[in-house]
């Protein structure tokens, strides 16, 4: 019972020595049946969704097949809808994202596993929970009105003068776009992947720890060649579970990327993601087709994010039984 | 041998004083936030902000009062809607259920749990808008609900488990029904617990703003009951913020700040509720 992961430790002893006459009497059949109710309709609304999304898709995804992937015409008057700027908008900008986030959340999280004193980490672990709280439309907010006008005044004329003759670093600095929405995604998901290392960083057993530094290793050299590698999958599984919330944030993203349809080389350039053409177009679409395709694009998110939990949930578990099991 | 002794600790020391700086930056953020929102919002918050409508398109004045109804309107939808099945469900699934069954309802919570807010909005707007060919604040609700149903059933299952099993016996023995013994004994013991759970997924959806695009839309004047287009703050933020008007990003700023705060002080509430009560396992 101490543990979480015992399923289901007091149901059947008790319900199953009575008949079923005896359980209705006492209302325990009710009950149950009243919560399977409850627990039903979760698996049912998650369902629901899933039929929403492929039903309300039906006309482009027949009309346009896989096509609807690969091309990049975007044109509502002539009813050609291609997903492929929007793929590549929301491709790039959380790669900037999990570029800037992985290495400042896993140093961050080896700083609080590692080094800090329990009190401090959970101190700041305090904080960094908080800051998984704020809302995505607040730093969006703050991404308009103060990290646009520092990239476009300070930051991406800095690069452009050091490292212009890399393409991704080439074109006018406007300040919106892919790089922009890459950091503000990175502010973001930062606090995930701190919270998740964390946790998995502190599951190493000490052992370890205590045996790569009898065998003479550095405080550091312990930490990255003994402590990181055995949490390495669950270090992976954050970053998964960081990268499916960046490729479905919205609000953050649309605030700051300039929503135009367009695959560039250059990480300077306004461009547009799945979310936030949905975000933008939804209520504004009009003709079934246009609508339509808006859902395939929720349906396309929808399937990335899917996959991408799963993979995370999957490499978390495996890397905490693999602690625990040494402890 | 020492040279290089040497240049291992400087390593060791230079490495673990840089994951020291990567830990103090991401914190710095937090403070850099609310120093800013303090800071810009503060000074532009006032009475009129709390009691006007918003002004006519164009000229300065007025304030979110309508969002702010139509944001706790839309929060009471939400929590009525899911946290009743969030919390019978986690039940069923911590006393009722076999492993088979509670496995597919934690996946489908899960799942549910991971689904992009606008894809959340899609579906809202499809169960809840297209039907009755209209915006309303039930639809805004219903999809606020529908996420606040995986973060209450999987955080509340959790607490009910961490009951010790001596407790349930004890009221079982005393020939108590198991519903009796769930309803009397097992619920309050992890009833704090289960409030931070509400508190959290309250406050998760609090901030949300791509689900109530398409929903509830928005509305520059009183949105008349629960059957109409209403205005909330997030949706102002961000309409607001993206208008030309310096009177309008003034007042996003003010509205940023009533919702962090809000936010973060729930946040901090539920963590107080849960740091008083009895230990529990870690989720």
């Amino acid at each position: 019972m101490a543990t979480t992961s015992t399923t289901v430790p007091s149901a059947g002893p008790f319900l199953g020595s009575r008949s079923f006459l005896a359980r209705l009497r006492e209302g325990d059949e009710i009950a149950r049946l009243v919560t399977l109710l409850f627990a039903a309709s979760v698996v049912l609304i998650t369902l629901l969704i899933v039929y929403e999304l492929w039903q309300g898709s039906v006309l482009p995804r027949h009309k346009f097949g896989f096509a609807f992937l690969r091309t990049s015409v975007w044109d509502p008057n002539f009813d050609n809808f291609g997903a492929l700027p929007f793929i590549f908008g929301t491709v790039v900008t959380s790669a900037v994202a999990l570029f800037i986030a992985v290495p400042l959340g896993i140093g961050a999280a080896i700083f609080l596993a590692e080094l800090a004193p329990a009190r401090l980490s959970d101190a700041l672990e305090f904080f960094i929970d908080l800051l998984a709280a704020v809302p995505s439309v607040i730093y969006g907010l703050l991404g308009i009105f103060i990290v646009v006008p520092v990239m476009r005044d300070v930051i991406q004329p800095a690069l452009k003068n050091t490292l212009g003759f890399i393409p991704l670093f080439k074109g006018p600095a406007f300040g919106i776009g892919f790089l922009t929405a890459g950091i503000v995604l990175a502010i973001m998901v930062i606090p995930y992947i701190i919270s998740v290392s964390r946790e998995i960083l502190l599951s190493v057993p000490r052992d370890q720890r205590e045996a790569a530094l009898a065998l003479g290793s550095t405080r550091w050299e312990s930490t990255w060649k003994v402590v990181v590698p055995f949490a390495r999958t669950g270090i992976m599984g954050s970053i998964f579970l960081a990268l499916a919330r960046a490729l479905g944030e919205t609000m953050a993203v649309t605030m700051v990327i300039g929503n135009t349809p367009a695959i560039a080389a250059s990480l300077f350039s306004p461009g547009d993601s799945i979310a936030s053409v949905i975000a933008n177009q939804f209520t504004e679409a009009t003709g079934e087709l246009y609508t339509q395709s808006l859902i395939e694009l929720g349906l396309v998110l929808f399937l990335l994010t899917f996959i991408l939990n799963g993979l995370a949930r999957v490499l978390i578990l495996v890397t905490s039984q693999r602690g625990s099991a040494h402890a | 041998m020492n040279a290089r002794l040497r240049w291992r600790k400087f390593v060791s020391n230079f490495m673990l004083t840089m994951t020291g700086v990567c830990a103090l930056v991401s914190v710095a953020v937090l403070f850099f936030i609310l120093g800013y929102l303090v800071y810009h919002g503060g000074a532009s918050i006032n009475w009129d902000f709390f009691t006007k409508l918003p002004a006519p398109v164009g000229e300065s004045g007025g304030g979110m009062a309508n969002a702010i109804l139509g944001s706790a309107k839309l929060l009471l939808l939400a929590t009525l809607f899911g946290v009743p099945i969030g919390f019978f469900g986690a039940i069923y699934l911590a006393e009722f259920s076999g492993s088979k069954v509670a496995f597919v309802v934690r996946y489908a919570a899960d799942l549910l749990n991971g689904v992009p807010s606008i894809v959340i909005g899609i579906f809202a707007y499809g169960v809840a808008v297209q039907p009755f060919k209209h915006f309303s604040t039930f639809a805004g609700g219903f999809a606020l609900g529908v996420m606040m149903i995986p973060i209450t059933l999987r955080s509340t299952e959790q607490f009910l488990l961490g009951v010790p099993r001596t407790l349930r016996e004890g009221a079982m023995a005393l020939g108590a029904s198991k519903w009796k013994t769930i309803a009397t004994v097992v619920v309050p013991a992890a009833y704090r617990g289960i409030l931070t759970a509400v508190l959290l997924a309250f406050a998760r959806v609090a901030g949300e703003t791509a689900p109530l695009l398409f929903t509830a839309l928005g509305n520059r004047f009183w949105s008349n009951g629960w059957n109409e287009p209403t205005a909330s703050l997030p949706v102002m933020i961000y309409n607001y913020a993206l208008s030309p008007f310096e009177d309008w990003h003034r007042q996003a700023w003010a509205a940023g700040l009533v919702l962090l705060g809000l936010i973060l002080v729930i946040n901090i509430v539920a963590r107080a509720i849960l740091a008083r009560g009895i230990s529990v396992p870690r989720a």
